[in-house]
């Protein structure tokens, strides 16, 4: 349905359509909401060195574990003293870049190897659809731990682990959404005036496919924030003594006896980003009439 | 009935090899020498070659995988590298105690998720349906390894109500049904159960508010029948689509728990995989993988027989 929906609402009025999306955007306040405070996240994260904030790196010995509310450290300090705020806000830069980057660069490979196998078919649909497959036969969890596990722990290895883990998925949409597409009568009609495979996909193909391909990519974004920041959790993402949330969130958890709330801060960060993620992804999901 | 079991179990064998040659290929990605963990620093060349040759590390990837495979099917999995114990045996053990968690996770999520749900999709769009579906949308938003520690730091930091380490008193790893275990699994379970509960509530509300809208409820209204027995009607409408959720999202319990069991030293897989990871000990990485891979794919294909048993659309297709 999704697919037959965009396609006729797309090619007739380009400009029409787009901007019918974006008012419908515009007059969802809990979307507009969740867009702005991600905004401001990613914003605060790139220009964390001009905002007057303290070195996130330095720490000091006699200013360990301060509450929430010290003068000075409106967040308090960490485990090593060093400013909760600074690091929090610090920590966007690489949270986010690892937990947004795996889905931008699966939408890439997964769309071309979906589109490719849906529009083919045959044999090539054959061997990258079981291939697929065996990837779906992992947990999401399972499949990031099992590949980071391996490599072990650093900022390369989480992007490596994290888009081999949402290729499948990606390739899996791609695939139907085009075979979808490559039955309607205009593909063939095109195929018979003598378009090559590329220009077929192209002009006809790619156009049609990306818009579902996309929403579902930016429903798998909360998810992959997680499992980033998870892999840095159990010690296999990012190493110390970089501020990132889910790192900040293990060397604070010794701290819960001492400063329970503090050490809960990290996460709330985590927390707070994906759920404006999922909240934005149904909010265009609903703009752009998807439904599955 | 028997003919349609047949055919999926064979669709599930080739998935079968694949996850096979990728636990095997896990460690081939690993860098560095497996063998390093284990080898004296100021091991010779020979020494070194003879362990490669012992360990089978000398021969060519084809044939290593065959042995591997070839072992495996007889229950050897190597052994654990770290501790010197059959991969094997720690690796059951594990298991069984992940399951009890993601067994009792599940017993909390389904009955709450599949109520929420139901209650939504037929209260649609009111008020009620609006906050089950920010429940649900909350629930499959929160990294449940933080909300563990909030309820460790709740529950036990302050209220001290419940312990918050190991499946035991004093932090045991053994796991035995009586209350004192009990108490441990209340935390660590109902930690596991959020996300679950959101994503069945989601699925049963789109489910059952969508049979609601269809001829056959009216029909059954209008010849008479009470608002009682055309909900079952319903419900055995929406239940091979909702069992097929569960079931998957059983087999996601046991194979994502791995954050949750190090949030809480709960010895089930997950810690013991962690532990793998720390000390570079690949087998025993690669068999505890292999074995919730293949725990997984045996719940698709439970899932998929039962759906087919429970609704006869789905064999014709």
């Amino acid at each position: 349905m999704a697919i037959a929906e965009t396609i006729d609402a797309a090619p007739a009025q380009r400009s029409g359509y787009w901007a019918g999306v974006a008012s419908r955007l515009r007059r969802d306040p809990v979307t507009m909401i969740c867009l702005a405070v991600l905004a401001l996240l990613i914003l605060s994260a790139i220009f964390a060195p001009f905002l007057g904030l303290q070195d996130p790196y330095k720490g000091s010995m006699i200013a360990r574990l301060k509450p929430i509310g010290t003068p000075g450290h409106p967040l308090g300090t960490d485990e090593q003293g060093r400013d909760m705020l600074a690091r929090l806000i610090y920590g966007g830069r690489l949270t986010l870049f690892i937990g947004l980057m795996p889905v931008v660069l699966a939408f890439f490979v997964g769309s071309i190897l979906g589109i490719v196998a849906g529009y083919a078919g045959g044999m090539v649909n054959t061997v990258i659809m079981r291939t697929v497959d065996v990837f779906f036969a992992f947990p999401s969890v399972l499949l990031a731990i099992a590949i980071s596990g391996a490599l072990g722990a650093g900022i390369v290895n989480s992007l490596v682990s994290l888009t081999i883990v949402f290729i499948p998925p990606l390739t899996r949409v791609a695939e139907a959404v085009t075979s979808g597409v490559r039955s309607l009568d205009y593909i063939d009609a095109a195929r018979a005036s003598g378009a090559s495979a590329l220009t077929v996909i192209r002009v006809h193909v790619i156009g049609n496919v990306l818009s579902p391909i996309f929403v579902y990519a930016t429903s798998l974004t909360s998810v992959c924030m997680i499992l980033a920041a998870g892999l840095s959790f159990l010690g296999i993402g990012v190493r110390p003594p970089e501020p990132e949330w889910g790192l900040m969130l293990n060397t604070l958890r010794s701290a819960i006896y001492v400063n329970p709330w503090l050490s809960a801060l990290p996460g709330l960060m985590i927390f707070i980003t994906s759920l404006c993620l999922n909240l934005v992804s149904d909010g265009v999901r609903s703009a752009m009439n998807v439904h599955d | 009935m028997l003919s349609y079991f047949l055919r999926r179990l064979i669709l599930v064998l080739p998935v079968a090899f694949g996850v096979s040659i990728i636990c095997f290929l896990l460690v081939q990605i690993a860098p560095g020498d497996p063998l390093t963990a284990i080898m004296p620093v100021d091991a010779t060349a020979e020494e070194q070659a003879a362990m490669r040759a012992a360990y089978g590390l000398d021969k060519p990837l084809p044939v290593q995988y065959a042995i591997w495979i070839g072992n495996l099917v007889q229950g050897d999995m190597g052994r654990s590298i770290a501790t010197g114990r059959p991969v094997a045996g720690e690796v059951f053990g594990a298991v069984q105690n992940s399951l009890v968690l993601a067994i009792s996770a599940s017993l909390i999520a389904f009955p709450i998720g599949v109520f929420l749900g139901f209650l939504a999709g037929y209260f649609r769009d009111t008020l009620l349906d609006r906050a089950v579906t920010a429940i649900s949308i909350t629930g499959v938003s929160v990294p449940n390894y933080w909300l563990g520690i909030v309820l460790v730091i709740i529950f036990s930091v302050q209220l001290g109500w419940l312990p918050s380490m190991g499946a035991g008193p004093g932090g045991s790893q053994e796991w035995e049904w009586n209350w004192l275990h009990i108490r441990h699994l209340v935390l660590p379970a109902i930690t596991l159960a959020v996300v679950p509960i959101g994503i069945v509530a989601r699925t049963v509300r789109a489910l059952s508010g969508d049979i609601l809208t269809m001829d056959f409820v009216q029909a059954l209204y209008a010849k008479g029948m009470s608002r009682f027995d055309v909900l079952c009607h319903v419900a055995r409408n929406a239940a091979a689509t909702a069992l097929s959720v569960m079931g998957l999202q059983l087999g996601y319990l046991l194979g994502g728990s791995i954050l949750i069991e190090t949030v809480f030293n709960w010895p089930g897989s997950g810690f013991l995989l962690s532990n793998a990871i720390f000390q570079r000990d690949l087998p025993l990485l690669q068999g505890t993988i292999l074995v919730l891979a293949l725990f997984f794919v045996a719940m698709n294909l439970i899932v998929d027989v039962a759906q087919a048993a429970i609704d006869p659309r789905i064999k014709r297709n």
